[in-house]
């Protein structure tokens, strides 16, 4: 039982970190129609630099924030050079030129950094809650890790409900002549979408980071994972992103606990398609309609 | 009558047209292999089965519009069939490669029906999860499949007839550009004839496809079925020619650089199928050279490789966005433009 509720809380804490990366996914895919294949590098870009901050400064909170900052303005760049020539071309270019910019930037991080993982501190203790004389698989950097889940997710959602902004961002990407002819600045939602999404992406580096080190390859599970939650929670629903994480991150959970590490991978296959054969887009698509 | 007639002709001079292509072909290889040195043969054997699997591919994602990441993973069942087929049970090569054809067939049934659901990102996901998922198999079942060390296979022996000193890369060669030739002919068939044309009008238009008595979702399994039977055999030929099957070379890497390459080349073109094979086989070893020719810091010229093949991919894209066969075709189609007028002012 205390294997159970272990394994339990050991995927809740790996699938909210999941969920933030399907958020940044679900970022640019709404913004674009982009799955944003490069999001694993930038993220590990940032995580990169917060370390670097950390290592001379000595301060956490100061690389987390460096981190955020750098994220944003990465995700705006790079929409702005790059993404916008090939946004309206096949949608598979843009795939490639995602890819392209994701061994571009793992590269080139090898030669700043190195190629050699590197530890890197969590934000709170990562040693498990004292329950009854035992120690959980439950930590306060896991909490944070949640808390900050839950907050960005809000935060989204107020976002694109609450404020002009976000009513502008939805308009631009459902429909982008018509929001133009409203007076909308079109492009400058996209950049904004992009911008945004890296900062989520940037966040999900800096939670992973402490548990698989940081270094050129070692964010690619996560990204590949936070994939398949996307696509599990439909990629243009947040709520379904958060969803997705979660339960990509439990089910991951027990299967390595019970049946052992190396069926992961054939379980997120097994999931994945489950739910694609009952509901095609997702479980959270609000459409049944087809795009051709 | 007159249409049936038209109809014999069409497809007699489509028959007649692959039929020449690939004798054509066949020469270029074959003069290609008696000039090369092994070094060279033993690429050309790599991207023979490299386009075996990019022509399946290129139909698959270009004429049939469904995108797929996990093609490396139908390899992997190809490459493993042959290595089981040879080294366990002592098939001969032949048989082996059909039966890996064969068995990657099925899974490209069960995979393709799965996928006519699908669309886009969701179908490029599912197959993404494939191309992870299928290798674990490997690990689990590590009896069988030998687990991260793969199966080792004797090399393929050249027959008697040619000499004893034929050199064992060109008849790599031979084989792997046979299988090539094959794919070749069939897939030049196929995307002039009825079929290709209900791949077309099932990507251009779903339902005006099924308005006109096409059952998309038929179609779509089809196109992946033939696209997950050529991986099959560049799996199986792929095991000939490294004389290994080991799932390091199976990982998302080798899917995703497949898709690149379809892309980079050219989607949908057979001749963009062989340009992808070059970039797959040739990039490698000519960013390696360009890492090796400036004197960097080893941990710099280590991930220069990489860094030259990210920036190709992201400028090529930039360049030519139909890919290399279509910045070619621009570039004829400019030359031919400048020389037509001129050509008619010149006969009265």
């Amino acid at each position: 039982m205390t294997r159970f509720i272990d394994l339990t809380l050991n995927g809740i804490s790996t699938g909210a970190v999941y969920a933030v990366v399907a958020l940044a996914l679900v970022l640019t895919w709404r913004a674009t129609r982009i799955v944003n294949f490069a999001q694993g590098g930038m993220l590990m870009i940032t995580t990169f630099i917060a370390s670097s901050v950390i290592g001379t400064s000595g301060s956490y909170w100061l690389g987390f924030a460096v981190a955020l900052v750098c994220g944003l303005v990465l995700g705006a760049v790079v929409e702005r050079a790059l993404m916008r020539r090939v946004e309206s071309g096949p949608p598979l270019n843009a795939v490639i030129v995602a890819l392209g910019l994701l061994i571009l930037l793992q590269a080139l991080a090898g030669m700043i950094w190195g190629n050699t993982p590197r530890s890197f501190p969590p934000a709170f203790s990562i040693r498990g809650y004292d329950v009854g004389g035992t120690h959980v698989l439950f930590a306060p950097n896991d909490t944070f890790t949640v808390l900050v889940v839950i907050g960005v997710a809000a935060g989204l959602a107020a976002l694109f409900r609450g404020t002009t902004i976000g009513l502008k961002m939805r308009a631009a990407a459902f429909q982008p002549e018509v929001a133009r002819m409203l007076g909308v600045r079109v492009g400058r939602m996209f950049t904004l979408g992009w911008a945004l999404a890296a900062l989520v992406g940037s966040l999900a580096g800096l939670l992973v980071a402490p548990a698989v080190f940081v270094g050129p390859n070692q964010f690619d599970p996560i990204l590949i994972f936070g994939f398949t939650a996307a696509v599990l929670g439909g990629l243009d629903s947040p709520v379904g992103a958060v969803v997705g994480g979660v339960a990509l991150g439990l089910v991951l959970s027990y299967v390595s606990g019970y049946e052992g590490a190396s069926l992961v991978t054939l379980a997120a296959l097994v999931i994945l398609i489950a739910v694609l054969m009952i509901r095609p887009g997702g479980l959270f698509s609000s459409t049944q309609e087809r795009r051709v | 009558m007159n249409t049936v007639l038209a109809r014999i002709q069409g497809s007699h001079n489509t028959l007649a047209r692959s039929l020449g292509l690939v004798v054509f072909a066949g020469a270029v290889l074959f003069i290609a292999s008696e000039a090369l040195g092994a070094y060279n043969e033993l690429q050309l054997a790599n991207g023979a089965y490299y386009f075996a699997v990019l022509a399946g591919l290129t139909v698959l994602t270009g004429l049939s519009g469904q995108i797929s990441l996990g093609h490396g993973a139908l390899m992997a069942v190809g490459a493993y069939t042959v290595a089981l087929l040879i080294g366990n049970e002592h098939w001969p090569l032949v048989p082996a490669l059909l039966a890996a054809v064969a068995l990657t067939t099925l899974v490209g049934i069960a995979v393709g029906a799965a996928a006519t659901r699908l669309r886009g990102p969701y179908l490029a996901g599912a197959t993404l999860a494939f191309a992870i998922g299928l290798p674990a198999l490997a690990d689990k079942y590590t009896g069988t499949f030998g687990g991260e060390n793969g199966l080792v296979v004797n090399p393929p022996t050249p027959p008697s007839w040619l000499g004893a000193n034929f050199p064992l890369e060109r008849w790599e060669a031979w084989i792997a550009g046979l299988g090539a030739l094959v794919v070749l002919f069939v897939m030049n068939n196929l995307v002039r004839s009825g079929v290709g044309r209900s791949f077309r009008a099932v990507r251009d238009d779903e339902i005006a496809a099924s308005l006109c008595g096409l059952r998309v979702g038929r179609v779509q399994t089809l196109a992946f079925v033939l696209s997950a039977a050529c991986a099959g055999l560049g799996g199986g030929l792929l095991t000939v020619v490294l004389q290994l099957a080991s799932p390091g070379a199976f990982q998302l890497e080798l899917s995703l650089s497949l898709l690149t390459a379809i892309v980079l080349g050219g989607l949908g073109s057979l001749l963009g199928a062989v340009w992808g094979a070059a970039v797959l086989v040739l990039l490698p070893s000519w960013t390696n050279d360009i890492a090796h020719s400036f004197s960097l810091s080893t941990g710099v010229s280590a991930n220069m490789p990489l860094a030259i093949y990210g920036l190709v991919l992201i400028t090529a894209m930039l360049v030519w966005p139909s890919g290399i066969q279509g910045g070619v075709r621009a570039v004829v189609s400019r030359v031919g433009k400048r020389r037509g007028p001129r050509a008619k002012g010149a006969a009265p």
